[in-house]
């Protein structure tokens, strides 16, 4: 694949993605982070480009990433957060997504609490919609950076175990993940609560298990889930404090993982719940360079989206 | 009025055990068992190839009016219904002010004798405002001329309260027509909880939210031997539980909706609201146990569950979008691809149209027996046509099933006498 075949305007999620496309924002993305090595992090790749954040459900990481990224790329950015937007007044998403192409926006790039939402931007754009997480449905570009960050430091992706732990249901990061890595030939398992690991998830290609220790042990990867007390209903577990017993990567747990098992974290972490402290910061912790990447691979997603503009 | 002869149809009355080529005699307003005296003043309608039913009735539909006349009105509700061959519809109370006190079931009898297109049916409300806390005044909601008692669109959870409604409403012989939701159970849920809900990230509806007060509306139609009516059946569950009540001869009843028995959850991958309904879309296995409920008489009627919605209060995103869609116009076309698949006999399928939701709500209505009211719906079994939402009668365009393709079709549609919808 190169540069010319790549015909998406969109990136609303993985699962419409093939393993070639992904493959290929990979490549791009280590291409892409070289030039944050430079003195100079920025190319002209973008120049006289409109990049909207349209930031509904608030975010600092991802939204400060998207902004790096385009602004490295030199496009023009704007920032919208739906507490100082019109959206308080009443307006659609429509109506506010429409206003920002009439302003001649180029790409939007979207979180919401609502999936689906960029796909129905999508359907009512012209623009490029670049999706920064809707609901629990897909964070496609934190899988992609995750990828990255697993390709570069072992070098492959295909065969490798990968468990994922933690709250799955109300995660998008799980399901893109899950569909990026089972394309990209990974073994996955989930684990986590009964109550937030259903089993309807095999139908996805995955292992789900509520062995913790079974969990961890073959996996090459551990990717850890922050608990989301914004999304979940009461009744689904009975305290942080049984979560981080049960489930949560302590000392104790870690030192029963392959001796080179990488532990990956989306952000933002809750020490001392999914995550000890002294795990989060040990030598096998990527937690921070995924952070680095993400910047590489959503320069890579937005010049690839937005050049055929 | 002129006489009518309906000429050289195939006549389906189920409540009379009638399907053969015969004529329709119809004379102020009435079946007649005979051609009226003087032939030169009778109107011939030709329906040789056509099949001549009673005018379908559908029991559930919302009609908006009073208080949401910018989604429908009573006027624009029975035109859809005319044109989708409905001779009657039953409305739900889920108005504004809500059908709980005489003066709004006065109202809506107003409009829909003034509007004169089809027989519109009110419900009243269980409980006052829907809130499912205090009863409605159902003696004189029944006085006022109410068919049937319900909340829709709302579920009583208190079941003591539901007891006694269901307790005070025999007393009246007024049926009880109940929306199967457990709210802890459905809390937020958009979609099915399955596959598709997990794969969309959308928040799960669990059948089981409507199985639960199935079971229970079992068991108080049992305790109370009175009639519960449950609207939109969905799940295949729940079709069980029915099927084992009736077997037992509890006097429960059944509805099924043609979205659900046409539609699955995978509709809902593009995230189109139109699909986005209560209850939600479930899988093929549900869809097919509707069908074997169908065929079996678990389920007893067909009914749209017609709920318009703006189009921009459908056109947000997924989880804001109201639930519903409009129905009237395409429900009996989607009913007689059941009649084609042989899941039906078109016997059956006028049955559930007819005969069972009179029968359920003790309506003088739903058969051609001489003396009856001249409610007639003239169907083209074979007529090949495309849905298009944009034409449609109703004020709202939230239809799933704009652009498909469909076969069967109300040709004409006549009420007490008086053809109020003929396809041209």
């Amino acid at each position: 694949m190169t540069a010319t075949t790549w015909t998406r305007k969109d990136l609303l999620g993985i699962q419409d993605l093939t393993a070639e496309e992904i493959t290929f924002v990979l490549d791009t993305a280590a291409a892409f982070k070289q030039v944050g090595k430079r003195t100079i992090k920025k190319v002209p790749s973008l120049r006289g480009k409109t990049l909207v954040n349209l930031f509904i459900e608030p975010s600092t990481r991802t939204r400060t990433s998207f902004e790096l990224a385009a602004k490295r790329l030199s496009a023009d950015v704007i920032n919208i957060a739906a507490s100082a937007s019109s959206i308080t007044k009443g307006e659609t998403l429509k109506d506010t997504a429409l206003n920002l192409e009439a302003l001649h926006a180029d790409i939007i790039v979207i979180r919401h609490s609502a999936a689906g939402a960029p796909h129905f931007l999508a359907k009512h754009l012209k623009a490029s919609v670049i999706n920064a997480g809707d609901g629990a449905h897909e964070h496609p570009t934190q899988a992609l950076l995750d990828a990255f960050t697993i390709r570069e430091k072992k070098g492959h992706i295909a065969g490798l175990n990968v468990t994922i732990l933690g709250d799955i249901l109300y995660s998008r990061v799980a399901r893109s993940n899950i569909w990026l890595l089972t394309k990209l030939g990974a073994r996955v398992t989930l684990a986590g609560p009964s109550t937030l690991v259903p089993r309807v998830f095999e139908q996805f290609g995955c292992r789900v298990t509520y062995d913790i220790e079974e969990a961890i042990r073959d996996a090459d990867v551990i990717n850890l889930l922050r608990i989301q007390h914004e999304r979940q209903c009461k009744t689904m577990f009975p305290s942080i404090g049984e979560y981080a017993a049960m489930f949560g990567l302590n000392k104790e747990r870690f030192a029963r993982t392959k001796p080179d098992a990488l532990i990956m974290h989306p952000g933002p972490i809750n020490r001392g719940v999914e995550i000890d402290s002294e795990v989060a910061d040990c030598s096998r912790s990527v937690i921070l360079e995924q952070v680095t990447n993400g910047l590489a691979v959503r320069m890579a997603v937005l010049f690839l989206c937005a050049r055929g503009l | 009025m002129k006489p009518l002869q309906i000429k050289g149809g195939r006549v389906i009355d189920p409540a009379n055990e009638i399907d053969e080529a015969r004529d329709v005699f119809v004379c102020d307003g009435k079946i007649a068992a005979a051609p009226s005296a003087s032939d030169d003043e009778v109107e011939v309608i030709d329906a040789r190839g056509k099949i001549v039913v009673p005018g379908l009735i559908d029991m559930h539909a919302h009609l908006r009016e009073p208080g949401r006349s910018d989604q429908e009105t009573i006027e624009t509700g029975a035109r859809c219904a005319a044109r989708g061959g409905l001779t009657s519809v039953v409305c739900m109370p889920n108005t504004s002010p809500t059908a709980d006190n005489t003066s709004t079931i006065a109202f809506i009898k107003q409009r829909a004798a003034a509007v004169g297109c089809v027989n519109v049916f009110p419900t009243g409300a269980i409980t006052k405002g829907l809130k499912g806390e205090e009863l409605a005044p159902i003696g004189s909601l029944k006085r006022a001329g109410v068919v049937a008692i319900t909340d829709d669109g709302s579920c009583i959870q208190n079941n003591d309260l539901m007891r006694h409604a269901v307790e005070y409403a025999k007393m009246f012989e007024l049926p009880v027509l109940d929306h199967c939701q457990d709210y802890n159970l459905t809390a937020n849920g958009v979609a099915h909880e399955g596959y598709w809900s997990a794969a969309l990230g959308l928040r799960g509806w669990p059948a089981v939210g409507e199985n639960v007060i199935i079971a229970r509306n079992i068991l108080l139609a049992e305790l109370t031997d009175w009639c519960i009516h449950c609207q939109h059946v969905s799940s295949a569950r729940s079709v069980e539980l029915i099927r084992e009540a009736k077997q037992r001869g509890v006097r429960i009843s059944a509805e099924a909706a043609p979205h659900h028995f046409t539609l699955t959850d995978e509709y809902l991958k593009n995230y189109d609201s139109n699909f986005k309904m209560n209850p939600p879309l479930l899988t093929a296995h549900d869809r097919d146990a509707l069908l074997a409920g169908l065929a079996d008489g678990t389920i007893d009627c067909i009914a749209g569950d017609h709920a318009p919605h703006c189009t921009h209060e459908k056109e947000v995103e997924f989880d804001m979008a109201p639930f519903g869609i409009i129905g009237l116009e395409t429900e009996l076309s989607l009913a007689m691809e059941l009649a084609r698949k042989k899941v039906l006999t078109l016997p059956q399928l006028v049955e559930k149209f007819t005969v069972n939701p009179a029968r359920l709500l003790q309506l003088d209505k739903g058969t051609l027996s001489p003396g009856a009211d001249a409610d007639i719906t003239i169907i083209d079994p074979e007529q090949q046509w495309t849905y298009d939402v944009g034409q449609s009668a109703s004020k709202s365009r939230n239809s799933p099933f704009h652009g498909w393709e469909l076969r069967g079709k109300a040709v004409m549609t006549i009420v007490d006498g008086k053809i109020v919808w003929r396809d041209e």
